[in-house]
């Protein structure tokens, strides 16, 4: 072989080598730790002689009349809860590549735009948007509750989706645009072939912790009429007054809903990197 | 320029200037390249070379003068722009080729979504020309498991892809490990031989000798001198010249 065949060698990361111990003394810490939590708890509880009703609420969930599968408030809740972010997840990544390309366009009145929108949404309280976007602008264009909703949460969130684009293209060397400009590439589609395929690996970290936290926000809706898993679990308690029941179900039900999420994300990761190890 | 003046004008550049901030990267420049013609520019880091020739394709933005470039005029307009894209290829000194993309990828980027040309068709042309550049085994490869000397002939064979009818080559060979540079030169000797108009920045006076049709000095922005190969090596009439020849030819 010669020296041109064998080319460069990549560096390789060394695995880390990691002491080799037993499960058994991870569990045990993790019971450990549970232990601990659950004690607290019980103990806060009766000392204000709270009287756990757990068995009330399987029925949240979900009940069998006659034969006849029921879907429960908290569950119809969840469904709502993941519309809203679907939806809002989708318009917020448009909204953040727009931005994104606004910042970088050669017009002024696109850059002061995208920079007008990302200063006034990331400098104002959540809150005080979904309420401006409610009370405000809704009565004027006539959007319904769950699509103000929506357009609240995505103009939030898009903001920061913005950043995490913009971060990514900037990542992509210069050399890979003036290629394909010298190509006579036009612009769409060095954007959508070499610079967004590079970009992507670098982008998909963040905007998976930009997903979660929009699920997240998304319980903020609650404050307007939106039946939300947050709305429903408000509800709940106003029935049954078993706060503490009805609040931690919830909180385990948004908990599985992001994990699911980011496990989901990081196997999708992976299988890009492996794409990408030659790079 | 000698003997070739019935052919015609590739490339004329007249009265050229152009600033970075306050800096003025380029001088008044005058310059003509004929068809088949092959020029040489050389000169000392931050002359301009590069500013030039990416100035032929407008990488870079001329301000003031006259950018000519197979009878297209550049311009702030775009239709200009691409339509003298299409026509001249660049070979860069870092190669950028795109590490997303296969060898083979890389070359048919341009003909399926610049040409619009069908996928058989672009594909027969990418192997055509990666036979050509003599590494067509390496079709399946990702750029990065090239070495360097491979990599140049894959962004040398990206831009025949094109089917330009200027080459415009920017220190092809300065990034490139001692042993691997004559494989790209070779590359581009054979590329002269077939007579393709080109513009070649490089420091590697053995490869002028032997291609250049005209020799190009450039210093501080402006053409300080442009003679044959011959006179330029022989005679150089400038001192600038003289001290720049000496000092790279010292060794």
């Amino acid at each position: 072989m010669t020296v041109a065949e064998v080319g460069r060698p990549r560096a390789s990361r060394a695995p880390l080598k990691l002491r080799k111990r037993s499960p058994i003394i991870d569990v045990l810490q993790v019971a450990v730790l549970a232990a601990v939590l659950i004690w607290f708890t019980l103990k806060g509880a009766g000392a204000i002689n709270y009287n756990w009703q757990w068995y009330r609420v399987p029925v949240m969930f979900y009940r069998v009349v006659d034969g006849e599968f029921i879907l429960g408030p908290l569950i119809e809740g969840l469904f709502m809860t993941l519309k809203i972010s679907g939806a809002a997840l989708i318009l917020a990544l448009f909204i953040g590549l727009a931005t994104a390309l606004l910042r970088r366009s050669n017009s002024y009145s696109g850059r002061a735009l995208a920079y007008g929108y990302l200063e006034l949404i990331r400098n104002t309280p959540l809150i005080v948007q979904i309420y401006l976007f409610y009370f405000v602008l809704a009565p004027i264009v006539g959007t319904t509750p769950f699509w103000t909703g929506v357009i609240a949460l995505a103009v939030f969130e898009g903001s920061f989706t913005a950043e995490i684009f913009r971060a990514g293209i900037e990542s992509v060397k210069k050399g890979q645009w003036e290629a394909s400009d010298s190509l006579g590439l036009p612009r769409h589609e060095t954007f959508r072939r070499v610079v967004l395929p590079q970009a992507l690996p670098l982008m998909l970290p963040p905007l998976t912790g930009q997903m979660v936290s929009l699920i997240k926000h998304s319980a903020i809706l609650s404050a307007v009429a939106v039946f939300d898993l947050t709305t429903v679990g408000l509800d709940l308690i106003a029935d049954t007054f078993m706060a503490f029941e009805v609040w931690l179900s919830v909180a385990g039900v948004y908990l599985a809903l992001t994990i699911t999420l980011s496990v989901s994300v990081s196997l999708f990761e992976n299988r890009i990197r492996k794409r990408a190890q030659h790079w | 320029m000698p003997d070739s003046s019935e052919k015609p004008l590739m490339i004329e550049l007249r009265g050229v200037n152009k600033w970075f901030g306050d800096f003025q990267a380029l001088r008044s420049i005058d310059l003509e390249v004929r068809l088949g013609e092959r020029v040489v520019v050389c000169g000392p880091s931050g002359s301009g070379k590069s500013t030039m020739i990416r100035c032929m394709n407008r990488l870079e933005r001329h301000e003031e003068g006259t950018i000519i470039i197979d009878g297209i005029e550049l311009t702030d307009d775009m239709k200009n722009v691409t339509a003298v894209r299409r026509e001249v290829g660049m070979v860069f000194q870092q190669f950028n080729l795109f590490p997303h993309l296969t060898v083979l990828d890389n070359l048919m980027l341009a003909p399926l979504r610049s040409r619009k040309l069908p996928k058989n068709e672009a594909r027969e042309i990418a192997m055509h020309y990666l036979e050509r550049v003599r590494i067509p085994e390496q079709a399946e490869k990702y750029p990065g498991q090239l070495s360097g000397g491979q990599q140049q002939r894959v962004a040398i064979a990206r831009s025949l892809c094109m089917k330009p009818r200027i080459m415009l080559f920017d220190e092809p060979t300065s990034a490139l490990d001692p042993e691997m540079i004559k494989e790209v030169l070779d590359t581009m000797v054979e590329l002269a031989e077939d007579g393709m108009t080109m513009v070649v920045v490089t420091h590697e006076m053995g490869f002028a000798k032997t291609v250049a049709d005209s020799m190009v000095f450039m210093d501080e922005g402006e053409i300080v001198e442009a003679a044959t190969p011959a006179d330029f090596f022989s005679a150089p009439k400038s001192e600038r010249t003289k001290t720049f020849l000496s000092q790279i030819l010292i060794h």
